[in-house]
């Protein structure tokens, strides 16, 4: 009981921690030993997997660090902040992944580090602003006035990624690329391939739950402490 | 039914009373404007401006003067509020809180665009182009006015935070980057004297930006504001 009260949700944790360890090596499994090589570039090519599926749990873990945002503005409930301040920390870690990752990828495919390409940069420069996010709620000492600072930034920059989106493809589209920067688009893939992709889209969305979890675990228990401090003094 | 025009009347009070402390200190102006020169005579030996070179990136050179002046000038808004204590009496008029951003935004709007109508000739005299043209007038005026939509709005949160003018540029220019591509790539195809139809989608973007973040930031902006 005791225990129970000190680290709420440790049963869930551990199930969602062993549920995302084995999804992962899983794919990592697959990706390895199931997925064709592709013809051109070979091994390389595999990193595209867990590339796009760090990405596309990058983004979902924004979009709900704004969604929270919205909902603790509405609310005014502590765990909506928690829960926003968590997404945005695992985003910018998955986002940092996917970028890395598609470095080392497209030094092999375009045979450079990095292109100007729209995703590409629309993704990096949501890292400025989730970085900018956390210097925000760092400037700011009061406990309500930094959820809502936090929150009303998180709604805002994820609110402009669209535009910028938009604005860097009209960029590239306009003045024409040497660097095919619709490669993925083009590309065809094999049954296996999009088995494998969905598979590791799949394993990395249970990462992202994992990760997710013990963050605001971690989120709540900083706040008890805080109030125990706060007790004392 | 008396709501609408007393809300108008109090924005317009606050940009007033903010362009005539302007005018009688002339703190922000001064500063920005000097600056803003001094930016354009770095970029002048930074870039080695040849004059063919010089067509193609006067429009950058532009915004990334205005942008870097409006951010000065947004700090000093709202910093000087803030140290002389005015921000409290502000915020207990009897008013809707958002008249007060609709007075900060046109007050700032107006004192950029005045930058901008310095600039402009200057930057053509040094350089020997023709800068008055209406549809660059017209970008300025819709890329300003997204520009600061936006950082009205965060410098108000930056205000209250303990690193409040070093913060502001790292929360503002990421955000506002859409804004600031779209105008860039408008005035630059403009001038680079391009039919008007390559200019529209970057206008349409500008003017999308403007819509959605003046909302926004009207909306969030009691939110901020919040004592």
């Amino acid at each position: 009981m005791e225990q129970s009260e000190i680290h709420p949700g440790q049963r869930t944790q551990r199930i969602l921690d062993i549920a995302a360890a084995l999804a992962v090596l899983g794919a990592l499994a697959v990706v390895i030993f199931y997925a064709p090589l592709e013809a051109t570039m070979g091994a390389v090519q595999k990193i595209f997997y867990f590339h796009l599926s760090a990405a596309w749990a990058g983004m979902l873990s924004f979009m709900i660090a704004a969604i929270a945002g919205g909902i603790y503005l509405a609310r005014r409930q502590t765990r909506w902040d928690q829960l926003s301040l968590s997404a945005v920390e695992v985003g910018l870690v998955l986002m940092l992944m996917a970028i890395v990752g598609g470095s080392i990828w497209a030094r092999q495919a375009w045979n450079t580090w990095w292109t100007w390409d729209p995703r590409l940069t629309t993704v990096t420069i949501m890292e400025l602003v989730y970085l900018a996010y956390f210097l925000l709620r760092q400037g700011v000492d009061d406990p309500e006035r930094r959820a809502r600072f936090g929150a009303v930034y998180a709604v805002v920059g994820f609110l402009s990624v669209p535009l910028m989106y938009l604005s860097i493809h009209l960029y590239r589209t306009i003045h024409p690329l040497l660097l095919g920067s619709s490669a993925s688009d083009g590309m065809q893939l094999a049954p296996r391939m999009t088995q494998t992709l969905l598979i590791s889209l799949a394993a990395f969305s249970v990462l992202l739950a994992a990760l997710l979890y013990r963050r605001v675990r971690l989120a709540r228990l900083a706040d008890t402490l805080d109030a125990l401090r706060q007790q004392m003094d | 039914m008396n709501r609408r025009p007393r809300f108008w009347r109090a924005a317009l009070t606050v940009a007033w009373k903010d362009l005539l402390t302007e005018w009688r200190s002339r703190e922000a102006f001064s500063a920005m404007l000097v600056f803003a020169l001094l930016v354009i005579f770095i970029f002048n030996f930074a870039l080695e401006l040849k004059p063919a070179a010089r067509a193609e990136i006067s429009a950058g050179i532009l915004w990334v003067t205005l942008c870097f002046a409006g951010a000065l000038g947004l700090n000093r808004a709202w910093v000087s509020e803030k140290d002389r204590g005015c921000l409290d009496g502000l915020l207990l008029a009897p008013v809707d809180r958002a008249a007060l951003y609709f007075g900060k935004l046109f007050s700032g709007w107006l004192i950029l665009m005045l930058i901008a109508a310095v600039l402009l000739p200057i930057y053509g005299l040094l350089y020997n182009q023709n800068l008055i043209l209406p549809g660059l007038l017209l970008f300025i005026a819709l890329g300003v006015e997204g520009y600061l939509a936006v950082g009205t709005l965060l410098a108000a949160m930056a205000v209250q935070a303990r690193s409040r003018d070093l913060l502001l540029p790292v929360l503002l220019f990421p955000v506002t980057l859409p804004a600031l591509i779209a105008a860039v790539k408008a005035s630059s195809t403009l001038l680079s004297g391009l039919p008007w139809v390559d200019v529209q989608p970057w206008l349409m973007l500008l003017l999308a930006f403007d819509l959605i973040f003046t909302v926004v930031a009207w909306l969030a902006f009691d939110i901020v504001m919040e004592e």
